[in-house]
């Protein structure tokens, strides 16, 4: 019955036997950036209906941390969005900061910030080069995640960890920042570019490239606007939406960066987008080094109190100091009752943090907010009348990953 | 942004909806608006398209569990106006047996959130399109993020070698769910430690 000849009569009535065809796109899928799976509803080739099953990956993330102290819910939050690990601690970091009203010193300040950066490359970087795989490159991830390798051994030499980095602390980051690699940061800044014009050479004009993605999936404002959109999904399409300019935090409103728009709004646009973010994102490590240099800059990288642990020399001195630590890691600090909301402009765009305080050492409830969850509920309406190839492009460009998307 | 802005904004916003607003305040320099439940879609409309308001983007939706109180739930709404550059956070207190106005019409948006509250509280949405359970296993039973749903959880998966496919079994736990108590006891435990009554020569 499947291609209508079973009964076949005559031409007329072998015309009304075709009928759609649902496939499942995923949970197994190498497009499908993770366990994703899409049931899409066919007319051809053309998607009519697209209705994603998620939660193949849900850890019952915000069920667990009701249960631990603010201090051990820290690394669940390496493993939401795990290729840009740290950007989503600093959100938890912000949001404890918030309510226990705790200035975090410059020195970490900027420790946080060159971080981040490096996260939003790294971020960048995947999604840039396996889009580009999943419309049919191969070569541009090679190239990529050699890059990548480097990065993650920047994060290995701050924390120990090459992903999981648990590096930022509630009060600011858990370890100061050798010479060193601050000097080996500067000349990985260098090199970079010329990596990026190696990426951009393999796949901006590249014509295969051109094919897959230009006008497709086109967001407008109008529907930025409806479904919720944030990061490169909103300055794909031209509007120069970016946290770290409009609403800043931490130190960020003392660094001169550029904010790239689309104009758009296409899955092309949103690759250039990124490319050039990454060309700002090392302009802003640049400035934090100078900036880690400068004698202002010395100093703590914690704010000593309540939140951060003694440091070691103390504790071998000072009773209190041992006390200190002691209860700082079995009961954890204490956050003062209240509510707040805290956002950063994560590679993927606003991840926030809504933290219910009951003043006691363990969160009453914490939302996460995922910009990919936003992104991908609209799956259904930009991907209809496309073909089901660019399905995949689409996945790609809207930089999806389950770890957040799930929780 | 500056809590005087927000607080213009608060009694902006309490002015013009002063049938359905409860109550406002500015807290950690965010603005909280409390509002009746049934009035959500038609509040939430006027937040989208007034002058001042311009709230353009749906941020979060999301419940809050309190067992204790009269009305249970806490739904809460986070909204950004990209043009004005500010926040709100709108809440309203339901009962567990109440249904809350989806405001899916107004925001597409609030579709997923709304099913995940759903699916996490068992709040129901009157006038969701498609109300299914999101993020939970097909077929899962309870609601996980109430207060009295267990961490642990009630079912367990496993893959049978005998039946060559995956079983669900009670949680069957080899240990104790480990849920320490570090409440100092000096700063306002509740509980009586062993031997505590002795202290009152007996008598407690």
């Amino acid at each position: 019955m499947m291609d209508g000849s079973k009964g076949f009569q005559d031409a007329e009535t072998g015309e009304q036997q075709i009928r759609n065809f649902n496939i499942n796109f995923g949970p197994q899928h190498p497009a499908a950036h993770g366990v994703l799976r899409l049931v899409l509803e066919l007319d051809g080739e053309i998607v009519e209906r697209c209705d994603p099953h998620i939660g193949l990956l849900h850890r019952g993330t915000e069920k667990l941390m009701e249960s631990r102290t603010y201090l051990q819910n820290l690394p669940y939050f390496d493993r939401l969005d795990y290729v840009g690990t740290m950007n989503q601690e600093h959100a938890w970091c912000l949001v404890i900061e918030k309510l226990c009203k705790v200035e975090v010193p410059r020195r970490a300040q900027l420790i946080r910030v060159l971080y981040c950066e490096i996260g939003r490359i790294l971020n960048h970087l995947l999604n840039v080069t396996t889009q580009a795989m999943d419309v049919g490159a191969l070569t541009p991830p090679l190239w990529g995640f050699e890059e990548r390798e480097k990065l993650m051994i920047f994060y290995e030499r701050a924390c120990g960890a090459r992903l999981h980095a648990a590096y930022f602390r509630p009060g600011g980051v858990h370890q100061d920042l050798p010479p060193q690699l601050l000097d080996d940061i500067e000349t990985w800044c260098g090199e970079f570019p010329a990596v990026l014009d190696d990426i951009d050479g393999l796949l901006t004009e590249n014509r295969v490239f051109k094919q897959r993605n230009v006008d497709i999936g086109v967001v407008t404002e109008e529907e930025i606007l409806e479904w919720g959109y944030s990061g490169v999904m909103v300055r794909g399409s031209g509007l120069a939406w970016d946290l770290r300019r409009a609403q800043p935090y931490e130190c960020y409103d003392e660094f001169d960066f550029q904010i790239p728009v689309g104009k758009n709004g296409d899955c092309y646009d949103r690759y250039l987008v990124r490319m050039a973010e990454m060309r700002e994102s090392v302009k802003i490590m640049l400035q934090a080094i100078e900036k880690l240099r400068a004698p202002d800059a010395q100093g703590d990288v914690m704010a000593r109190g309540k939140l951060s642990p003694p440091k070691r020399g103390d504790m071998k001195t000072s009773m209190e100091a041992l006390i200190h630590h002691f209860k700082l890691y079995t009961e954890g600090f204490h956050v003062p009752e209240g509510e707040a909301y805290a956002a950063v402009e994560a590679p993927k765009g606003e991840f926030g943090v809504y933290l219910v305080s009951d003043g006691t050492n363990k969160p009453y409830r914490a939302k996460l907010r995922a910009p990919g969850y936003l992104h991908l509920q609209s799956m259904d309406h930009v991907a209809s009348g496309h073909q089901l190839a660019d399905v995949a492009a689409i996945i790609g460009t809207m930089d999806i990953v389950f770890g957040e998307v799930d929780r | 942004m500056a809590d005087e802005t927000l607080k213009e904004l608060g009694a902006l916003i309490e002015a013009k909806q002063s049938d359905v607003v409860v109550g406002w305040e500015v807290a950690f320099g965010e603005l909280n608006v409390t509002v009746r439940p049934e009035a959500l879609p038609a509040f939430v409309e006027f937040l989208k398209t007034d002058r001042g308001c311009r709230f353009s983007t749906l941020v979060d939706v999301t419940a809050v569990d309190y067992p204790e109180r009269e009305e249970r739930f806490d739904v809460v709404y986070h909204f950004l106006s990209m043009y004005q550059n500010h926040r709100i956070r709108v809440k309203a207190a339901v009962d567990e047996g109440d249904m809350v106005p989806s405001i899916v019409a107004v925001y597409p948006a609030a579709n997923w959130f709304e099913r995940e509250i759903f699916d996490m509280f068992g709040i129901i949405f009157k006038g969701h399109p498609d109300l299914r359970r999101i993020l939970t296993d097909y077929g899962f039973r309870g609601h996980p993020l109430r207060k009295d749903f267990p961490t642990t959880g009630f079912t367990e998966v496993r893959y049978d070698e005998v039946e060559k496919r995956v079983v669900y079994e009670p949680v069957s736990l080899v240990q104790e769910y480990r849920q320490f108590d570090f409440m100092s006891p000096w700063e306002g435990a509740e509980y009586l430690l062993p031997g505590d009554e002795k202290a009152d020569g007996g008598k407690a």
